[in-house]
């Protein structure tokens, strides 16, 4: 009964409000705009590559280029949902409002989700679709073995990047914290940690180094990752579960 | 019906809220009265259920807020006007908390038809002024038509026009039988407004009274007797005197008496029987401020010193006046009022931590001299109320000016 009400109150904010509209259609733009210029690139590079990296060439991913900037204005759009509360101090009267605070963070999440959800599974096959006319002879299809998953994976990806800002930003309140720490880490640091062989071990299960595995119908060359596509969106699963456990944890217990 | 019981709040080791209980009834409307930073809109939150009382409880008929059933539709509350979201227009605003609630929707046209809003409706609510944000919160109070209203300094940034029409709202809200919880730091609206008065400072509990018990507690006449300047053996041995015959004696910071206890054709007649002559007898007042200040002097925080502007003073130009201080502020001399004698308010304040060590009643005058706290020479206590309140030192009766004696006969 709460649920219900929170979810449809929380949809009226989030459509009432030019900043999410905004931050979602820039995920999609970007991540469309960057995937064509990377596949267009590709396909006149093609000729020119070295032969190691023709044979591991993953026509869907190179379209899914843009993601690594479009997950940047998921991360916003997540934040933003929720710190908006406690920037303009509405939460004191949300929660006034629905006193039983998990029904009222899980509502809310569950309408930004869905939201992000839709936005990414469009973007994600709009990416594909539109990278691979611009890859010409070089592209590959829906029906070829492991490119729906990705395709799919595509937006579970986008849609869980945003889950786990808002957890974050549910434990830090301040859009500008949340903000600071998030950007960086996912745009930088996490790639570092990622792909420098020293750190590698630890950084291969940061949330969207191991999420991102889905993305890719062909592992990388000399890849030798402990979990498999599916394997890495349940490591991604359990970093969001733990992000939003740990606000739920604050919001209870915290004054408001 | 609002209950709290030993009400205690902590934020590390600053104490916000101390062992504080009242009750706020139904069908009046209850002021909650205290300086800046006393603990009354930690009070609001903890009623709310917002923030978790380190000790005590408040409940709302009986229920603490949080497992109080339905309660959106019970309870009301403004506690922030500027707590919207600025890109949202105010009808949206109110749409999304009337979903939250369960309200239907064309109870958010009503609401703000109530409170004059419906022409800026589709605006957003960046672009408001605090009067227009006043009355955005208030529609938001009032869209779950509760029994229970909280409202958290309503009338700040309203015109006159519409603190009238907050003033009479309250009003016909509890006379609809509705609890009604006001905090202002303003007496002189609690006044006009409230049945009943809660005063607190520095979080604890300095008066519970209807506001009739208050005014006839703390506005009490009292008169005003001056002696020639100069003479000082005429004003001692009238002072003593005075007291003699049971007045209540305390010295002016002009260095006119305030007598209480005495009429005014006894004053005079004890005077004239001492052989002391009078420059003033006059008959006076104690304003509500007056007594409010009084009582919650001792625990306001955030006092006003005087700018000396150290460092910035341009020369006069020659012939120029030095600038008149402004009365009160960081001055020597201003204090407030002692009490009056008769009548005992009720619900003494126990034990305060960090006050004087008079308490409000304990009917001695503030610390005129106490030191300043930045040492400017000779200056005292400063006035935290300076605009509001009518310097003691300055009577509005044309005798008492001590400028110019000659004009007192």
């Amino acid at each position: 009964m709460a649920a219900i009400q929170v979810i449809r109150s929380e949809w009226t904010k989030i459509r009432s409000v030019a900043s999410t509209v905004w931050t979602l259609s820039l995920a999609v733009v970007v991540t469309l705009a960057l995937g064509m210029l990377i596949s267009a690139l590709s396909r006149n590079e093609f000729g020119t590559m070295p032969a190691r990296d023709r044979i591991s060439f993953d026509p869907t991913y190179v379209s899914f280029a843009g993601m690594a900037l479009g997950q940047l204005a998921m991360i916003v759009f997540g934040v933003l949902v929720v710190s908006n509360e406690y920037s303009s101090g509405m939460i004191r009267t949300s929660l006034a409002a629905v006193p039983q605070r998990g029904a009222f963070l899980f509502s809310k999440v569950a309408v930004a989700t869905g939201l992000a959800l839709a936005v990414g599974m469009a973007t994600s096959f709009a990416a594909f679709f539109l990278g691979q006319a611009m890859l010409g002879s070089l592209s590959t299809s829906l029906g070829e073995p492991g490119v729906l998953r990705a395709v799919v994976g595509g937006g579970l990806y986008m849609t869980l990047i945003a889950m786990f800002s808002m957890g974050v930003a549910v434990m830090l309140r301040s859009p500008m914290l949340s903000l600071g720490i998030l950007m960086p880490f996912f745009f930088i640091i996490s790639n570092i940690l990622g792909n420098v062989s020293a750190t590698k071990k630890i950084g291969q299960y940061l949330p969207d180094q191991a999420g991102s595995r889905i993305l890719r119908v062909l592992p990388r060359v000399g890849e030798d990752t402990p979990y498999g596509p599916w394997g890495g969106l349940g490591i991604m699963v359990l970093w969001v579960a733990a992000a939003l456990a740990g606000g739920y944890a604050l919001l209870k217990r915290r004054d408001a | 019906m609002i209950e709290a019981v030993g009400l205690t709040k902590r934020y590390g080791d600053k104490t916000a809220v101390y062992n504080l209980s009242f009750q706020v009834r139904p069908g009046a409307v209850t002021g909650f009265l205290g300086p800046n930073g006393s603990g009354k809109s930690t009070t609001m939150r903890m009623i709310l259920g917002l923030d978790n009382p380190t000790a005590g409880s408040v409940t709302i008929g009986g229920h603490p807020y949080r497992r109080l059933p339905n309660a959106p539709r019970q309870v009301g509350a403004l506690l922030d006007a500027k707590a919207v979201h600025g890109g949202r227009s105010a009808r949206n605003h109110l749409l999304s908390l009337a979903q939250l609630s369960g309200i239907p929707v064309r109870r958010v046209d009503e609401v703000l038809g109530v409170v004059g809003l419906q022409d800026v409706a589709k605006k957003r609510s960046k672009g408001f002024s605090l009067g227009m944000g006043q009355r955005l919160g208030i529609a938001a109070a009032l869209l779950g038509d509760p029994r229970v209203l909280l409202f958290d300094e309503p009338v700040n940034g309203l015109d006159p026009e519409g603190i009238l029409w907050v003033r009479n709202l309250m009003k016909s809200l509890a006379a609809e039988g509705r609890t009604v919880f006001v905090s202002s730091h303003l007496m002189s609206e609690m006044a006009l407004t409230a049945d009943h008065l809660i005063v607190i400072g520095r979080g604890q509990l300095l008066a519970d009274m209807s506001i009739r018990d208050f005014i006839s507690a703390n506005s009490a006449d009292f008169a005003r007797v001056r002696t020639p300047d100069g003479e000082r053996e005429g004003r001692e041995k009238l002072s003593s005197a005075l007291t003699e015959a049971g007045g209540h004696v305390l010295p002016e910071p002009d260095g006119a008496l305030r007598v209480t206890g005495l009429p005014l054709p006894r004053i005079s007649d004890i005077a004239h029987d001492g052989g002391v002559r009078l420059w003033e007898l006059s008959p006076h007042q104690a304003s509500l401020e007056e007594a409010y200040m009084r009582m919650t002097q001792s625990a306001v925080d955030y006092r006003s010193t005087t700018d000396q502007k150290a460092g910035l003073m341009q020369p006069l130009p020659p012939g120029a006046e030095p600038p008149v201080p402004v009365p009160g502020q960081g001055q020597p001399g201003w204090y407030a009022p002692p009490p009056p004698r008769h009548g005992q308010p009720s619900a003494p304040p126990q034990g305060q931590p960090g006050a004087a060590p008079a308490g409000p009643y304990a009917g001695a005058p503030a610390p005129a001299a106490a030191p300043h706290p930045y040492g400017a020479p000779g200056a005292g206590a400063p006035n935290p109320y300076a605009q509001s309140a009518a310097p003691p030192q300055a009577p509005p009766v044309p005798a008492a000016d001590p400028t110019k004696p000659e004009d007192a006969r």
